[in-house]
């Protein structure tokens, strides 16, 4: 396990960050695609493992596994230990008050959904809005309309300028006092774009309207207080954040929590069950019915712990440097446009190239051994304001490099020439 | 460099996307049908003109990538003039050879259609190729619902 930075860098980097040491920790990154070096710049969609976290899972599953919550044995007991464990380091990640307040989930997608049919059904009726952002991933769409068809509530949505950022005064007029929740994307999957949550929060707040941010494409690329955003939920992903696939978090204020039914029932989830009634357990497991996900849990734990050993400040600098720099090598290519340049943004770079479809795209830069997404990035509301049927997106983390960015802008420059 | 590529995108596939064949609004179309790809949001608007169970006419508008609009321009030339049937048989077969089911011995027979047999290296862009045939099954079947290759 190697989650701390060397003293000296081996390379340096514009901000001297040693990404060759932390490209090692990443084994995937070592191989080559059609004989070409991997060039991987699709974190946006999902993040590759530090070897940490994959021999994490391993090692729970070697000497550690069994059931939680409910075994007298020495495993169980070890399992318990590690997954409570791991709850913990995600509670000081977020820097939430209390460990209760960190549900385990799936992913985003199901800790929207559980804020949706949990704390959407028991609070939002007939007539009543919820207000989303034109930027929202089909993640943070489709589970509110599906409220409002379940309870005929209106769905909002706040637009955006055409830089992708959004329009303060006018999500400001859509807040009413018929506004039930609002739910926005820290930063947006498609375009980058960073929004000003404090500020939304702020607004949301003063008119008593509790606000959910979904902290999927943001929890990996910056630091995040969820105390001192004062958001009543955030929903992110494991995967997105270098551990495992199906294993998230709904960080809930203890007080929205404790108030909300249960999403669903089944075991751990109960205190006591007759079949006449039963009593539902306390925080956190009043949310988490049926056994978890432990071992892929236990392994975001130690993902948690390798991105503390970078540190999220230090991860947050080196990527808009890359971010920059990637910028600015597009800029000069004159068939490429840039979809989102918003004010804040995230290291995404979401773009189109003149008479040359992102499919194609995608699948020749694949030939160059560089993988970058092609398609709507599931918002396709996204594409439509744009008006283009997709874009190409590369996303970048911390082990990339500014000669991959070099890499992809010379694919980019060599596929304009294939197409003529 | 990209010699491998060059097996998906041929000049013949470069020409056609550049200059698609039959890429217009037919007023008097008997079928009028939308083909939609979910994966890539790739969209195709087809015309069909059918006279006595023969292709009349065809033609097509839309946004896609190089290998659908260029199977799009293809196929608007190559079932002009034939029947029903033989159209559905031409997909058919030309639907195995994309999808590596077929012998390549069989390219002869689907014609200009063969150089985008490559797309069997490449799944992920299958559907690139017979998304068009795909809205003309669904037109010659007199579906009136939007199709999608999902």
């Amino acid at each position: 396990m190697s989650a701390q930075p060397a003293a000296a860098p081996s390379r340096t980097t514009p901000s001297g960050f040693d990404v060759k040491a932390i490209r090692a920790d990443f084994p995937i990154l070592s191989q080559t695609i059609h004989g070409k070096p991997l060039v991987y710049l699709d974190n946006a969609a999902t993040t590759q493992k530090p070897r940490a976290v994959i021999e994490t899972i391993r090692k729970v599953y070697e000497q550690d596994y069994s059931n939680v919550h409910r075994g007298v044995h020495t495993l169980s007991q070890r399992s318990t230990d590690l997954f409570e464990g791991a709850r913990e380091k995600l509670r000081g990640f977020i820097n939430a008050r209390q460990a209760k307040e960190v549900i385990f989930v799936r992913g985003a997608t199901e800790a929207i959904n559980l804020v949706a049919q949990s704390y959407g059904r028991a609070n939002i009726g007939s007539g009543d809005e919820i207000l989303i952002t034109a930027m929202e991933h089909h993640a943070n769409i489709v589970p509110w309309q599906m409220l409002c068809q379940q309870t005929g509530a209106v769905l909002k949505v706040a637009p955006m300028s055409c830089s992708g950022d959004l329009l303060m005064a006018e999500f400001e007029a859509l807040l009413s006092e018929r506004t039930k929740l609002v739910s926005v994307a820290h930063m947006s999957n498609a375009l980058g774009t960073v929004n000003p949550v404090a500020r939304i929060v702020e607004l949301a707040h003063a008119r008593g309207v509790p606000v959910l941010l979904d902290g999927a494409q943001s929890i990996p690329h910056m630091p995040v207080d969820v105390q001192a955003l004062d958001c009543d939920f955030y929903a992110f992903s494991g995967h997105k954040l270098y551990g495992p696939s199906g294993i998230g978090v709904l960080y809930g204020k203890a007080e929205l929590l404790e108030a909300m039914p249960p999403y669903q029932g089944g075991g751990d989830m109960i205190r006591m069950v007759t079949f006449e009634r039963t009593e539902y357990n306390t925080l956190p497991y009043k949310f988490e019915a049926g056994t978890p996900n432990i071992a892929d849990a236990i392994a975001l734990g130690t993902a948690i712990d390798y991105l503390n050993g970078i540190g999220m400040e230090a991860i947050a600098h080196y990527e808009h440097e890359l971010l920059d720099y990637a910028t600015r090598r597009a800029q000069e290519i004159p068939q490429l446009t840039i979809i989102g340049n918003a004010a804040e943004k995230g290291a995404i770079l979401s773009f189109t190239l003149e008479r040359i479809h992102p499919h194609d795209i995608g699948t020749i830069l694949d030939q160059l051994g560089i993988a970058v997404r092609a398609g709507h990035h599931c918002a396709m509301p996204v594409m439509d304001f744009f008006g283009v049927p997709a874009t190409a997106r590369a996303s970048f983390s911390f082990y990339n490099t500014v000669e991959e960015v070099d890499i992809l802008m010379d694919g980019i420059k060599q596929l304009i020439e294939v197409f003529g | 460099m990209l010699d491998q590529i060059r097996d998906l995108y041929q000049e013949v596939v470069f020409d056609h996307n550049r200059n698609p064949r039959n890429f217009r609004v037919m007023e008097d179309a008997t079928r009028t049908i939308q083909g939609f790809n979910p994966l890539c949001g790739d969209r195709i608007t087809l015309y069909v003109k059918v006279v006595d169970g023969v292709i009349d006419d065809v033609s097509f508008q839309g946004s896609g990538c190089a290998i659908s609009t260029a199977s799009a321009s293809l196929m608007t030339e190559i079932v002009r003039g034939q029947t029903e049937d033989q159209a559905h048989a031409l997909f058919d077969l030309f639907h195995r050879i994309t999808t590596g089911q077929e012998e390549d011995a069989n390219l002869d027979a689907i014609g200009k259609l063969a150089v985008l047999a490559g797309v069997r290296a490449y799944p992920a862009r299958v559907k690139c190729a017979t998304l068009p045939w795909h809205s003309l099954e669904a037109a010659l079947k007199g579906e009136e619902a939007s199709i999608s290759t999902e």
